[in-house]
């Protein structure tokens, strides 16, 4: 080799490892956070963390949203400092981390509501909570049972690993078993997106999803709006979670980070995502 | 013998032409070392599709330990997330062979078709033309079709599904009704006096043209009154994957009729041969083993597609009630297999987590066995034909 390549590539390599190194040492002054879990709950932690780190740029938060199982897991073997869920921690959840050494605790960020969807032409602008558990369980099978026109009802749900589909589950089905012909989409956006389009169908999205496309039902007699959620009037509502192992240490990163919630900001933020501030809970 | 010979400038080589005995070893031990490495590259595939058949396998056997094989391949009722999990799996299965055979119907007529009219009908200017649009059908990402078929074939299925069905219909069955009135007319006027073949050829096929008219139209006023409810279901699946593979089969197929060569063909012809008898009795049939391997690929991209099935296949668990009523939803192996990924997770749920995992290693065996099939049928081919 000539002495004009060796002196690059000697060159190249001193350059490389003095980058390394550089970032490396920026690296070591920041605090890192790092969230797993709901893809409900993500975009709350995206918007916290990206507010968080323009007040605070020594502290680097990242955040991947591969469900809410996922989420516990990733805080039970210690990989994540904050766990985002869209449902509580089930008990062989908990038990698992007792025997791992981590106790987790839950920190309420928001109130969501499921809100029970059908396209904006369908006559039906009301139901019950028994009568949408009937129409999934495959016990109502046209529209026309329930004041509608004579079509047959298409009834779409969220996947099993979704902690919307949990909820639903919980709080309108019951232990009933959702009847063989539901269709099964990948996303809030993709029932929308079902609804919107088909006449005959039903589906279920969390509130910050129900725009003018499409047409959220009065269950119970109570409409789905933020008041109705946050004082759990609306039956099919639930908490939103953030888990962490134990109690954070007042006055640490992470501690202002899980008490964003808290603050006016935080819950102005909650509200543009679409989802219910906690403090919310005055229903007149 | 003298060691220090002239190194010889034969070709620009530089050994020498006579070696020592440590040059002759030394020179064995290099030759070995170079073929161990190029091996040992060459058989990594080999390595690497041995992984993937070991931990398959090794996370599959844990669920056939817990549940046992009876209710994975008989049951219907497919509810993994509840308490007390049912995992029966058979309306899955039929959901997959659904959507395969779904796509084979389209893509095997059409892309054999077109094989044989880029090999033996199309002028070469065209050929040149039409074969990288076919090529192009392969480049396009696979999500790419799944969400046009979902966000704009099902809805075009739920608002026109009837209209959609019947222009299908006719499109597939009006070039097909042609060619069965001229066979027809010709095949029952051969009998006839030569006068009168001519009359008789155009009397019938008149008649059988009226005759098979009146059927289309039934069908179509029939298919026109049908009204697709949910249109992301077996057909909006079956027709996306069809397509997917028709590059697959298209080439490969083409292959295999080049192949056959030109020998044959001229033979052909000189017997006295019309162009369509050499085609569907000489050439097609020389090339049958080269077609049926591209069929076996065309059913393995369609088996494999995930996208596309998560997105338009509506993932009901059900076997659509009759079994040939593709305006149903269906679920498939590789849909359950994406969508149940995330939440099933090793610490907490253990049958969960390996019910895919057997599920993999269905799906894995099946592409196996038809590729082993593939194999044979080839090789076989290449002994007899030659």
């Amino acid at each position: 080799m000539s002495k004009l390549r060796i002196a690059l590539a000697v060159f190249t390599m001193f350059t490389f490892s003095a980058v390394l190194m550089a970032t490396d040492v920026l690296a070591e002054k920041q605090t890192k956070i790092i969230i797993d879990g709901s893809t409900t709950v993500g975009p709350i932690a995206k918007a916290f963390a990206e507010y968080y780190m323009s007040m605070h740029t020594d502290v680097n938060v990242t955040i991947s949203e591969s469900g809410s199982g996922n989420g516990a897991k990733s805080l039970i073997n210690g990989v994540c400092d904050i766990a985002d869920m869209s449902r509580f921690m089930k008990l062989n959840e908990y038990k698992a981390a007792i025997e791992k050494g981590v106790t987790p605790v839950a920190h309420v960020v928001a109130m969501d509501g499921i809100a029970i969807i059908v396209h904006p032409s369908n006559p039906v602008g009301k139901l019950t909570v028994e009568q949408v558990r009937d129409i999934y369980m495959g016990k109502i099978t046209s529209w026309k049972q329930i004041g509608g026109s004579d079509v047959a009802i298409v009834m779409i749900s969220r996947d099993t690993n979704s902690g919307t589909y949990e909820s639903f589950e919980k709080l309108v089905m019951k232990k009933e078993k959702i009847a063989e012909n539901a269709e099964y989409v990948g996303s809030n956006g993709a029932i929308r997106q079902r609804v919107q389009s088909t006449k005959a169908a039903i589906g279920y999205v969390g509130l910050g999803f129900v725009d003018r496309t499409v047409k959220a039902l009065e269950i119970n007699g109570v409409y789905p709006d933020p008041s109705t959620v946050a004082s759990g009037v609306y039956p099919v509502a639930r908490p939103l979670f953030m888990f962490t192992n134990g109690y954070p240490k007042l006055g640490s990163h992470l501690f202002s980070f899980v008490t964003l919630y808290l603050t006016p900001k935080g819950q102005e933020i909650v509200e543009e995502i679409g989802f219910v501030p906690i403090t919310r809970y005055e229903y007149d | 013998m003298q060691d220090n010979v002239k190194p010889s400038t034969y070709g620009g080589l530089s050994k020498q032409l006579l070696m020592s005995r440590g040059a002759q070893r030394y020179q064995r031990l290099g030759t070995l070392a170079g073929r161990s490495i190029l091996t040992i590259i060459a058989s990594s595939s080999l390595i690497a599709l041995l992984f993937i058949f070991y931990f398959i396998i090794r996370d599959a056997i844990p669920f056939f330990r817990i549940e046992g094989f009876k209710e994975f391949f008989t049951s219907t009722r497919w509810y993994p997330s509840r308490e007390e999990a049912e995992f029966g799996a058979l309306s899955i299965f039929v959901g997959s062979g659904l959507v395969t055979l779904g796509a084979i119907v389209v893509a095997v007529p059409l892309g054999v078709l077109a094989a044989l009219c880029l090999s033996d009908i199309l002028p070469f200017s065209l050929r040149q033309v039409a074969k990288p649009v076919i090529e192009m059908l392969a480049a396009i990402p696979s999500v790419v079709y799944g969400f046009f078929a979902l966000v704009v074939f099902a809805p075009l299925m739920q608002e026109r599904g009837g209209g959609l069905l019947s222009v299908g219909a006719w499109l597939i069955l009006a070039p097909l009704a042609v060619i069965a009135v001229v066979v027809l007319s010709d095949v029952t006027t051969t009998r006839f006096s030569q006068r009168a073949r001519v009359p008789g050829r155009i009397g019938l096929g008149i008649t059988f043209g009226g005759l098979i008219a009146f059927g289309l139209v039934q069908l179509t006023h029939f298919l026109s009154g049908l009204s697709i409810i949910s249109g992301t279901n077996a057909l909006n699946t079956s027709v996306i994957l069809g397509i997917m593979a028709l590059p697959t089969v298209v080439s490969v197929s083409e292959d295999a009729l080049n192949a056959v060569g030109r020998e044959l063909r001229e033979g052909s012809y000189a017997l006295g041969a019309t162009r369509a008898e050499t085609l569907l009795r000489v050439v097609v049939p020389a090339a049958r083993s080269g077609i049926l391997a591209a069929v076996i690929l065309g059913v393995m991209r369609a088996v494999g597609e995930t996208m596309v099935v998560w997105m338009a296949s509506g993932n009901a668990s059900k076997i659509p009630s009759p079994w040939f009523n593709y305006l149903e939803p269906i679920r498939t192996l590789t849909a359950t297999i994406a969508g149940d990924m995330g939440e099933a997770d090793h610490v907490t749920g253990s049958a969960r987590y390996h019910v895919l995992f057997a599920m993999a290693l269905s799906l894995l065996a099946f592409a196996f066995i038809s590729n082993l099939v593939s194999e044979l049928i080839v090789r076989r081919a290449r002994k007899v034909g030659g």
